[in-house]
């Protein structure tokens, strides 16, 4: 137990490892991830699209392992799976419960074929677990210039529709009484998601794009209700947790992803806690005066 | 004046001879705020209404009733330019429907809004300002920038954004709960700031797609009276469309009652009576006036009984 937790928890080659170029592209890429997540996961939770998330990585990764089978670049096909799915969940709009049902039979559909894909996968396991769990480490200059690419449409495209967006997310009926394009809008921000999910695959697996991609924002929106207030606290926790995350996988050599769901989970827990200290009972129903 | 008070109201101030000191609409004498010309509505087979012919001054208030899927909730999206007439012309304030630069302010039916959505009351009646504009949102200090216009809506003076929904909220009485989560917020509370957040654009139409349906009575009383005074004060149209006249009877102008692709305008003493509706349900009914309520007897299939 001693043992586990001492290798876990090793600090002694993080030093040498911070000096080496591979180690510090890893960190950018943590950086500009968790600066597209924190971005969108308060979004993310506003409409109610968390498990659409999962189910645009699972497509995700099976368009990874489908890019693993045929030779071509794994990240190409992530980017190409989860698109597809991301496109389709936005087309289903804001309706929760058809749209669950949708979403968990496609997400069934993408992981199962993904296993069966990289089950007949002749090559290194490497590349298979990566899929799943990710290896920043594994991330190159090339990835990295996608990422900051994603990074600058997400924020480019959120300069120009944030207000709109929310609205659109948060209000959608009246939302459309206003003139908002409210599914175009759905559409655009289903695309958002789908290159931000496919960049994040490689990085932190199918597995854990929950975690960068919601638990932020789901955070957030437990201390404060001001959109500005939750958008900064959702990035300020993304980027805590990934880089975190890399800072304590260095010396161990072991997937971020456990510190990473590790590190976000606590934050979520903490604003729990924070918000349960701050409202002791919970404003459930109004005064009415008049 | 009390909202439940059934007593004769005086003559409501009209477009054409407008009030001295009332405030002058933004459309020239002789432009109705919404106008329907030969309206009409199929879906598929079916005709929902047609020769639809509507004239609504600025500052009248319509109650629009009828049976489920007699087009009620269809005809404000007509208005909202979500749906396509298929036949007829339909214009708000002389221009087509669609958009925010219609002045067209809306108020739809109170529902529970989810309890981790990250937004403050004072968010939402701010979206209704300015949230179909492009940008963020959070830096905005005046009501309007300049790169958009000010085509519509532009507050007095040009208050600030702050400025303009802090009034907003605090003209429906919700200044105490301005920074609370929306979806902490009572039922009542929510659809103060649906009123808030469809007056704050300075709508010069008003559209309700039964802004009461799962309120208490004292509620319902409230929001009837934060709508009327808006059109009282500002001469906004109001379309009101509801299943029960009754918490609104003192404040309609006109009735327009749709059942089974027939209608009927005309005040709530001229159509809500047991030859009219008879005509209209095709059967007979009966319009009972006890005190001050209307009762209507005979069109319980999907007429009247609330759907919460």
């Amino acid at each position: 137990m001693i043992d586990l937790l001492a290798r876990l928890f090793d600090f002694t080659g993080t030093g040498a490892a911070l000096r080496l170029p591979f180690v510090q592209t890893a960190l950018l890429a943590a950086a500009v991830l968790g600066l597209i997540a924190g971005l969108l996961a308060p979004l993310i939770v506003t409409r109610g699209m968390a498990f659409a998330v999962h189910g645009t990585s699972e497509l995700g990764f099976a368009g990874g392992a489908a890019a693993l089978v045929a030779g071509v670049n794994v990240g190409l096909g992530a980017v190409a799976g989860a698109l597809v799915a991301a496109v389709v969940f936005g087309f289903l709009g804001l309706r929760q419960r058809e749209r669950d049902s949708v979403i968990g039979v496609v997400l069934a559909f993408g992981l199962g074929v993904g296993v069966l894909l990289l089950a007949v996968y002749p090559g290194r396991s490497q590349n298979k677990f990566g899929l799943l769990t990710g290896s920043i480490v594994s991330v190159d200059s090339t990835n990295l210039w996608l990422l900051v690419g994603c990074a600058v449409v997400v924020v480019g495209t959120l300069a120009v529709y944030y207000r709109p967006l929310l609205f659109a997310s948060a209000d959608p009926e009246v939302a459309a009484a206003r003139g908002v394009p409210v599914r175009m809008l759905s559409i655009v921000f289903a695309v958002l998601i789908g290159l931000s999910v496919a960049l994040a695959v490689p990085a932190v697996g199918a597995i854990l794009v929950l975690a960068v991609m919601v638990t932020p924002g789901a955070a957030a929106a437990r201390v404060s209700a001001s959109p500005l207030v939750v958008t900064v606290l959702a990035v300020l926790f993304a980027e805590v947790s990934l880089i975190g995350g890399v800072l304590l996988s260095l010396g161990p050599g072991v997937p971020i992803s456990g510190y990473v769901a590790t590190l976000i989970f606590l934050c979520y827990v903490g604003c729990r806690l924070f918000a349960r200290l701050r409202r002791p009972t919970p404003r459930e129903s109004g005064i009415l005066s008049g | 004046m009390t909202a439940l008070d059934a007593s004769p109201r005086p003559e409501k101030p009209r477009p054409e001879q407008p009030h001295p000191g009332q405030r002058q609409v933004e459309h020239p004498s002789g432009v109705a705020a919404v106008e329907l010309r030969g309206a009409r509505m199929g879906l598929g087979e079916r005709v929902l209404w047609d020769g639809l012919d509507l004239r609504v001054a600025a500052g009248e208030f319509i109650a629009v009733l009828g049976p489920n899927g007699s087009g009620k909730t269809t005809l404000l999206k007509v208005l909202l330019g979500q749906r396509e007439l298929t036949g007829g012309t339909v214009r708000i304030g002389g221009r087509a429907p669609g958009g925010a630069g219609t002045g067209v302010g809306y108020i739809p039916q109170q529902q529970a809004m989810d309890i981790d959505v990250p937004l403050r009351a004072r968010d939402l009646v701010g979206l209704g300002l300015d949230g179909h504009r492009l940008g963020l949102g959070f830096g905005a200090r005046r009501a309007f920038g300049t790169r958009f216009g000010t085509r519509f809506g532009a507050p007095a003076g040009g208050r600030s954004r702050r400025a303009t929904v802090d009034a907003a909220l605090a003209a429906v009485g919700a200044t105490e709960y301005a920074n609370s989560p929306v979806g902490r917020l009572s039922g009542g509370e929510q659809q103060r700031l649906r009123v808030a957040q469809a007056l704050v654009g300075d709508p010069s139409v008003l559209l309700c797609d039964e802004p009461l349906l799962s309120l208490d009575l004292a509620n319902q009383r409230v929001v009837s009276e934060l709508i009327d005074a808006r059109r009282t004060e500002a001469a906004t149209a109001v379309l009101f469309v509801t299943h029960e006249i009754n918490p609104v009877l003192p404040l309609v102008d006109r009735v327009l009652y749709l059942v089974n692709g027939q209608f009927r305008v005309g005040t709530p003493d001229e159509v809500m009576t047991s030859e009219v509706l008879s005509e209209l349900y095709r059967t007979r009914v009966d319009v009972l006036r006890l005190r001050d309520r209307l009762v209507v007897v005979g069109a319980e299939d999907g007429g009247w009984e609330h759907h919460a």
